[in-house]
C-alpha cells in the first residue's frame, strides 16, 4: 500500500505531534505515505464565493502532481481534506473551473485523483479487522468520545466520507483499538473553527459545549483528526484532546512518538496511563 | 422599516446571488438553519433572520451585523436546508461583499504575538483568508 502524502501547513508545526503519530502507525501497519515533493499548503478553508477561482489553484496543483505519480493521496488534517476533495469534486464537475484551473497551472488535471483520508485508508484498504489484529497493546476501558466536526463531514455531497448526521467510522476504529467510544450527542457540532482568531470570547462557545456533552457522557478523552479542533478544544483545558493517530500509535507499541507531549495543553499522559503502558 | 421594490429586487441582492449562486428568496423562513447553528446563541441576529433581511433588502442592517463575521463556515446549516438554501454560501458572500471593498474584519499586523504563537498555521491561514 503505497501513497503520495500531503501533510498541510500546520502537521509540520503545530500538530507535529499528529505528522509524527501518523507516519509511524502507518510505518508499523506496512502503509507506505510518501511525502508529495512539491507539495503547497491548500488553503485551509474551500472558497465559497463562486467566482473565486484564485483559491483553488494550490489544491488543483497539489491534486495534479499526485495523479501524475499514479498514486492516491492521502492526508489525515480534516482541513486539508476537505479542501483537497471538494476541489477534486469541482474539477471533475466543472468543466469551466477546470479550464480555467488547467490553463492558468499549465496542466491538464480533470479531476481523477483519489483523495482518502487516512482512516478511509485504515477502515477500507487495510480493514478494522486487520488493524484489531495489529494491536499489540488494546486500549481496554479507555472511553473515547469520537469528535467528527465539520470538515471531514459536509458538505455531505462533496465529502461522501460517512453518514453526516450519524457517522461511525471514527467508533469503529476505536472498538478497533480496544478502547470504548463514548456516544454523545456534540460529536459531529462545529467547534467555533477559525472564529477563534477575531479574539471574540463568544467565539469558544461551541467548543464549551461540547466538552461539557462529552464529560457528561463519561469520556476521558476526546479524538479528531483536526489540529484546529484540537486546538480550540484542548486550550479550554478540559480534558486531555487526542489525535487518532496518537491513540493508534499507542495501541501498537509506538511509543517512541509519544514521549513530548508539550503541544499539549491539556497532558493526557495522567488519564493514558491508566489504560496504556509507556507513556 | 419601509419596503419599496427597489429595496427588495436591489443591484446588492443581486450582487449576493451571484457570488453566492444561491436564490435569496429559495428560503422559507422554517429556521432550520438557526436551529442547527453552533454559533447561534451567540449572534445578535439568527442565520434565518439574515436571510429574511436580504429578502427584504436591507442591505445596511445584513452587512453591519456581526453574525456574518461569526459564522464558521461548518455547513450545518447547508445539510439540513429542506429548501437546499446554502447559507454558508449566502453568508460568504456578505463578507465578500465587504472583504473586496478593503473592510477588513481582521487586522493581520494587529493580532496579538501570544495568539500568533500558539495558534495552529491553519487557524491563521484559515482565518485570514476569511477575514481580511
Amino acid at each position: 500500500m503505497r501513497y503520495s502524502y500531503f501533510p498541510g501547513c500546520t502537521l509540520h508545526t503545530q500538530a507535529k505531534n499528529f505528522g509524527a503519530s501518523a507516519l509511524a502507525s502507518a510505518r508499523e501497519l506496512g502503509i507506505e505515505l510518501v511525502e508529495l515533493p512539491d507539495w503547497q499548503c491548500c488553503g485551509a478553508v474551500y472558497p465559497l464565493a463562486s467566482d473565486n477561482h484564485m483559491a483553488l489553484v494550490s489544491p488543483y496543483r497539489t491534486l495534479s502532481s499526485a495523479h501524475s505519480r499514479g498514486e492516491d493521496l492521502v492526508t489525515m488534517c480534516s482541513g486539508c481534506y476537505n479542501v483537497l476533495k471538494r476541489t477534486n469534486v469541482r474539477v471533475a464537475k466543472d468543466p469551466d473551473v477546470q479550464g480555467k484551473l488547467s490553463a492558468f497551472v499549465e496542466t491538464d488535471y480533470r479531476g481523477d485523483a483519489r483523495v482518502l483520508h487516512l482512516l478511509e485508508v485504515l477502515k477500507t484498504d487495510l480493514g478494522f479487522e486487520a488493524l484489531k489484529e495489529r494491536v499489540t497493546r488494546p486500549l481496554t476501558g479507555l472511553s473515547v468520545a469520537p469528535y467528527y466536526g465539520c470538515l471531514l463531514l459536509r458538505p455531505p455531497e462533496d465529502m461522501q466520507f460517512d453518514d453526516a448526521e450519524s457517522p461511525s467510522i471514527f467508533e469503529d476504529f476505536i472498538r478497533a483499538l480496544g478502547a470504548t467510544p463514548v456516544d454523545y450527542p456534540y460529536r459531529t457540532e462545529c467547534c467555533g473553527a477559525y472564529v477563534s482568531i477575531s479574539e471574540d470570547e463568544r467565539s469558544g462557545e461551541p467548543a464549551r459545549a461540547i466538552l461539557r456533552s462529552a464529560g457528561r457522557y463519561g469520556a476521558h478523552c476526546i479524538v479528531t483528526s483536526c489540529p484546529l479542533c484540537q486546538y480550540n478544544l484542548d486550550v479550554k483545558g478540559q480534558m486531555p484532546v487526542l489525535y487518532f493517530t496518537q491513540l493508534l500509535a499507542l495501541a501498537l507499541g509506538c511509543t517512541e512518538v509519544l514521549q513530548d507531549f508539550s503541544l499539549h495543553h491539556v497532558d493526557p499522559r495522567p488519564v493514558l496511563a491508566g489504560f496504556a503502558n509507556g507513556v | 422599516m419601509q419596503l419599496t421594490a427597489d429595496k427588495v429586487r436591489s443591484e446588492f441582492v443581486f450582487r449576493v446571488e451571484e457570488i453566492s449562486g444561491e436564490k435569496i428568496h429559495g428560503c422559507y423562513q422554517c429556521g432550520k438553519c438557526s436551529a442547527g447553528c453552533p454559533m447561534a446563541e451567540v449572534m445578535e441576529y439568527l442565520p434565518h433572520r439574515v436571510l429574511r433581511l436580504l429578502q427584504l433588502g436591507q442591505e445596511s442592517v445584513a452587512l453591519s451585523s456581526r453574525t456574518i463575521w461569526l459564522c464558521a463556515a461548518c455547513h450545518t446549516c447547508a445539510s439540513r436546508c429542506p429548501r437546499s438554501v446554502d447559507l454558508s454560501r449566502i453568508m460568504e458572500a456578505l463578507r465578500t461583499v465587504l472583504l473586496r471593498e478593503g473592510k477588513d474584519f481582521v487586522n493581520p499586523t494587529r493580532l496579538p504575538p501570544e495568539l500568533l504563537e500558539a495558534m495552529p498555521q491553519q487557524a491563521l491561514v484559515g482565518g485570514l483568508r476569511k477575514y481580511s
